[in-house]
């Protein structure tokens, strides 16, 4: 006999005895190696589920609030400040030179946030350092004119109904990759109830998939 | 695939006769793509160009010496029978590189692109490059960058993209307008619109109306000699870099000068005299 085949003949010897021993006296020890491995699993899968979309982010708080459904009320429609410039492009969030049209440097309301738009910057001819909640990620390109001209999709489909809301919320930066928290959503697990709930990769190949038959080619989309 | 009867098919011609081997394709390329450059850029090994002008020889003493330039960008290849299974293609593990059926251009995701450099095995043009270190420009340039060129990081693949961002661009606006049409002069190359002497020529294949299409005359019928090779210039001049590997390349090469054109593929003894004449198929001259 080889010294190879002695030792597996030994070891494995040596494993059934083990196994045989161990077996009659190790009944309280496996129940309490049972309730031992589920209270640390659901530690853990708790801390991830709760603290870990926590740590994920970071929050950075806007310039100063920005009611949206009293500017809707007053100007009629998103495309009065988000419009398309005539080359196809979008102009995204205007620059404070739009925003003269109406605003000057006296406040026209009482708001502590509009004094500060006024003071620091139509005053100062500077523009706002928004946080940009829908920012795609840089390698993604996005044509506003291919979906609200071609396709006639309306703003809420992405965006969401922000038109409503009458304060802003805090931006959440993901700490890994510098994106803004709404590209993968809220829900930690991607689930998504509304079409604006996300607006990852995946959430726009869903909806061309659908509409247009086809996922559409890399350079569809990316640069 | 998309099923897309009016399907672009992206190419360019350049006419070697006019090329002076200047470089400023080389240079708006590099503009244009947010290609970085490092401060010694002798080791070619090392540096990245996405379009690269080779100089030439016909290899004889004076007095019969002549030299020419070859600009070099990726040469977007339809693969065999023009299928879209360009030899990067096919290769890459992670589809990183995809073949556009919509434009016949091939792509190439940064960030999909984990940087095995198959693809770069596999190209015969050597149009791919690694990226060895991530960028960097000198200080106040990086605030020249274009934002419509995402630039790329340590450890990546990146080619020449035909300037996509330009027809993404010609596209929104041609959404804008509501048309389909994308006219000849709304989509060119930065180096198209750089060449000084007017040696490239860009625009669609698929469009007879193109100057392009009017110059290379491709040949509808796969090459009866070659079933793998279709598109070929029925244009005597015309020629393209290692023709016979059935790549189908979307850049084709111009020429007066015959040694020229017999620099585009390697040839066995006699058989460049079988060839030369044999422009696009026989039948349909």
């Amino acid at each position: 006999m080889s010294e190879i085949e002695n030792k597996t003949e030994h070891g494995s010897m040596d494993g059934t005895k083990e196994c045989a021993a161990g077996d009659p006296k190790n009944d309280t020890a496996l129940g309490l190696g049972v309730i031992f491995f589920i209270l640390a699993f659901l530690i853990c899968f708790l801390s991830g589920w709760l603290l870990f979309p926590k740590l994920l982010y970071s929050k950075h708080e806007q310039p100063f609030d920005f009611d949206h459904a009293l500017h809707v009320q007053e100007t009629g429609d998103c495309e009065s400040c988000h419009y398309l410039r005539e080359d196809g492009t979008f102009s995204g969030i205007p620059e404070t030179e739009s925003c003269l049209d109406c605003h000057t440097d006296e406040p026209m309301g009482t708001t502590e946030d509009e004094a500060i738009f006024a003071a620091e910057y139509v005053a100062k001819g500077r523009e706002v350092p928004w946080y940009v909640y829908a920012k795609q990620p840089d390698c993604v390109f996005f044509s506003h004119a291919a979906h609200i001209t071609a396709a006639g999709m309306d703003c809420i489909t992405c965006h969401g109904p922000i038109g409503e809301s009458i304060s802003s919320r805090p931006y959440e930066e993901n700490r890994l990759t510098g994106y803004s928290r709404d590209i993968w959503g809220r829900n930690i697990w991607g689930i998504k109830k509304n079409t604006w709930d996300s607006m990852k990769m995946d959430d726009c190949a869903a909806c061309h998939q659908e509409e247009t038959g086809h996922k559409g080619y890399c350079f569809q989309c990316h640069k | 695939m998309i099923q897309d009867k009016k399907a672009h098919m992206f190419g360019m011609v350049i006419d070697l006769d006019k090329c002076t081997g200047c470089g400023s394709c080389t240079v708006s390329c590099m503009a244009e793509n947010n290609i970085p450059f490092k401060e010694d850029e002798s080791n070619k090994k090392d540096s990245l160009t996405w379009m690269r002008v080779y100089k030439v020889s016909n290899g004889k003493s004076f007095p019969d010496t002549q030299t020419a330039y070859l600009p070099r960008p990726c040469q977007h290849c339809g693969g065999k029978g023009d299928h879209g299974h360009s030899p990067c293609v096919t290769v890459c593990p992670a589809t990183a590189t995809d073949y556009g059926y919509d434009t016949g251009i091939v792509s190439q995701i940064y960030t999909r692109c984990f940087g095995c450099r198959y693809c770069m095995a596999a190209c015969p043009y050597h149009a791919r490059y690694f990226n060895w270190w991530d960028p960097v420009w000198p200080e106040g340039m990086e605030k020249y960058l274009s934002p419509n060129v995402s630039p790329r990081m340590r450890g990546v693949v990146e080619k020449c993209s035909f300037c996509y961002h330009r027809y993404q661009l010609a596209r929104e606006q041609a959404y804008y307008n509501e048309t389909d049409e994308i006219a000849e002069d709304a989509y060119q190359t930065a180096c198209t619109t750089a060449c000084p002497a007017g040696a490239i020529i860009f625009g669609d294949l698929n469009n007879p109306s193109h100057k392009i299409h009017q110059i290379v005359k491709p040949d509808p019928h796969p090459d009866p000699l070659n079933h793998d090779v279709v598109r070929k210039s029925r244009n005597p001049k015309v020629f393209r870099l290692l023709e016979r590997l059935g790549t189908n390349p979307k850049v084709y090469y111009m020429s007066e000068r015959e040694w020229i054109r017999k620099l585009g593929d390697s040839y066995l003894n006699g058989e460049w005299e079988k060839v030369k004449n044999h422009y696009g198929s026989a039948s349909h001259d």
